[in-house]
């Protein structure tokens, strides 16, 4: 705006009438932007407004007390949201927990490090990733890497990890293969394409001469990374964790293959699970009543923790000044 | 964001579905359960080829049937569930079975062949309950002496998804044992005690097969398609039967059509030495004063035509047709039901 403005403003002193043709132009741009901004703040109210309608029966019913049920009985008529919303949290942490470093040193290495001639075609490959329809994700999961888990992966954590202190608990289980871990490696895949893609964009944004002069001052390309690119990038940066985080909390189709759909509080993260999308995706075509209003309030359950995850991470973001 | 691809997916269909009640006002439109759709769309093909007419069916689950059929997009809707006499007095609304089939449970365990295996009621409902959870359990081996089975834990695979196969086969288990009955219930999904969940009766076929020990129970088809182990089941009159299109039948012709109010007849445990006791109907459900009459009209006539011609292709895809003499009560209903 301000840009137009001043270049509005320098042609003024030229004629009147091109002046209030801009200006007019500047109007209708101005009106046509404002209202697909509103459109998006109005469909996120609507969609809000109409789950929480919908929900109501759900609360009205149990109360609060929904939020820490950890019982889902279509027959008994009992909903409790708690074994959904953990599974929901565990995965999407465990998922980041891998794909956040994975994704800084693959952009590190697209950027930094790659020889020109590899830089387009890794690029490119990691791109098409990010295209692939989740289903795939689903299929490849449940006929590769359940096999996988279930035959080396998750004996070889049993006897490792499991045999640790405290830890060693979450890794004790009867483990088919299906689970919350396998899950949430699938996810990490998943939400690595993205991260990767726009952490590489902005690592490109950081100006030839800073990083240059780094350089010639003769920091590692270590250094430089780690007190030029990232505090630069710093912003973008969380940014494309946050979308990476965004797609893991409400991924559908690939998690509901692969976590077992369990609606029982389980004590371990190999274990069979489930997610607030998977028990969506699992219940909805053939629910009603009580059942539906529940799996409604599951959903809005999800909206209002993807918008505090956003809130804390914008904070988040304003609190740490300097790394 | 998941909740918005649901709501998403759930319109669209529904779009689809009053897309091809307006759009086509020749077309016969249906939505529900998937466990029919194969056998409508092949009778639909020839009653086409036969009459010109057309029937146009979404496979969008039961409950998503009836929902269409409440807010009047579609003619007719198709449950593996019936609905309760008092909802359907409330709505307006009558039903009719219109296919079997039957259910069976299935099983991966080291050294035992399919169809080698023998199960009562108490015994899988006791499996499901997890009170039995190695497969060399006494009670396991006093139905099969003579197979040798391993000291390997059970893995119990169900359903995730809301399924008529999950509500026929539970119903089955509340009928076997009050502990079931009283403790998990019967419905499209249940709060299962033990074991996890697999998307589709596909991804059950491929859990069982991938998982060593486990035990679910799928439809018929699935289990002829992917040869994957089978049990004989022990019936309510004490005879162990073989899972074939013949027992399946059995259940269907001894399940007592004739009594059973708005044919609300759930067919598991029926009588019968040569009944197989997890067998499932769907039925189909319409409005008895339908705002167009002439669909209702044509639908039934679609109907009438599957119950009279259409019995080879049901057991070509491994169904059981509604016994003829069950599908002449159902049309004499149809005269004070639909005034037909």
């Amino acid at each position: 705006m301000t840009a137009s403005t001043d270049f509005a403003g320098q042609v003024v002193p030229d004629s009147a009438a091109i002046s209030r043709r801009f200006r007019r132009q500047d109007r209708l741009f101005f009106l046509l932007t404002l209202g697909s901004a509103t459109l998006v703040v109005a469909l996120l109210l609507a969609i809000l407004v109409v789950l929480a309608i919908e929900a109501w029966p759900t609360f009205s019913t149990f109360g609060l007390s929904f939020l820490w049920g950890t019982t889902w009985s279509a027959p008994r008529d009992i909903y409790g949201a708690l074994p959904a919303v953990l599974g929901t949290l565990i995965s999407s942490f465990i998922a980041m927990l891998i794909a956040v470093p994975l994704s800084v040193g693959i952009a590190v290495f697209l950027t930094e490090l790659c020889p020109a001639r590899l830089r387009r075609p890794l690029g490119t490959a990691i791109e098409l990733l990010a295209g692939v329809p989740s289903i795939i994700y689903g299929i490849v999961g449940l006929f590769v890497l359940v096999p996988l888990m279930q035959s080396t992966i998750l004996p070889v954590l049993m006897a490792t990890v499991g045999q640790l202190p405290l830890i060693g608990r979450l890794f004790q289980a009867p483990a088919p293969g299906i689970g919350l871990l396998t899950a949430s490696f699938v996810l990490s895949v998943m939400i690595l394409p993205f991260i990767t893609a726009i952490t590489r964009d902005v690592f490109n944004t950081v100006p030839v001469m800073l990083r240059e002069s780094a350089y010639g001052m003769g920091m590692t390309t270590w250094e430089v990374v780690r007190h030029i690119i990232i505090p630069y990038t710093r912003l973008g940066m969380v940014g494309s964790i946050m979308l990476g985080l965004g797609r893991a909390l409400g991924e559908t189709m690939a998690v509901t293959f692969v976590v077992g759909s369990v609606t029982r509080l389980q004590t371990s993260i190999i274990s069979p699970s489930t997610t607030i999308s998977a028990q969506i995706a699992n219940s909805f075509g053939d629910a009603d009543g009580l059942q539906l209003s529940s799996l409604i309030a599951l959903g809005l359950i999800l909206f209002v923790l993807s918008f505090c995850v956003l809130a804390l991470a914008k904070w988040l973001i304003g609190r740490t000044d300097s790394f | 964001m998941s909740f918005m691809k649901s709501i998403l997916a759930g319109t669209a269909a529904i779009a689809l579905v009053s897309l091809s009640g307006t759009a086509f006002a020749a077309d016969v439109a249906g939505a529900g359960s998937s466990f029919i759709a194969p056998v409508l769309s092949k009778w639909a093909e020839g009653y086409k080829a036969a009459t010109g007419n057309a029937i146009n069916y979404q496979s969008v689950g039961s409950g998503a049937g009836i929902k269409a059929l409440l807010s009047k997009t579609v003619t007719f809707g198709a449950s593996d569930k019936p609905m309760s006499d008092a909802d359907l007095e409330k709505n307006g609304v009558a039903q009719f079975p219109m296919i079997s089939g039957g259910i069976v449970v299935t099983y991966n365990i080291d050294g035992v062949k399919p169809g080698e295996l023998v199960f009562d009621g108490k015994t899988l409902a006791d499996i499901f309950l997890g009170n039995i959870t190695k497969w060399n359990d006494k009670e396991i081996a006093a139905l099969n002496p003579g197979v040798k089975l391993p000291d390997q834990a059970i893995s119990v695979v169900y359903r995730a998804d809301g399924s008529g196969t999950t509500f026929n086969f539970t119903n089955y288990l509340s009928k076997v044992s009050a502990d079931w009955k009283s403790k998990v219930g019967s419905d499209t999904t249940v709060d299962w005690p033990v074991g996890f969940g697999a998307k589709g009766s596909e991804g059950v076929s491929t859990t069982v097969n991938q998982t060593a020990g486990s035990i679910s129970y799928v439809e018929y088809s699935y289990v002829v398609a992917n040869h994957i182990g089978y049990s004989k089941m022990k019936n309510a009159a004490g005879k162990v039967v073989e899972p074939t299109l013949a027992s399946f039948a059995a259940a269907a012709a001894n399940a007592d059509w004739a009594h059973a109010k708005n044919f609300n007849e759930i067919i598991t445990d029926q009588p019968g030495d040569a009944t197989w006791p997890i067998a499932a109907s769907t039925w189909v459900l319409m409005y008895k004063k339908p705002a167009d009459a002439a669909a209702n009209a044509d639908a039934l006539k679609f109907f009438d035509w599957a119950y009279t011609k259409g019995q080879k292709d049901a057991t070509d895809l491994n169904y059981v047709a509604i016994p003829d003499n069950v599908a002449k009560i159902v049309m004499n209903a149809w005269k004070s039901d639909f005034g037909m």
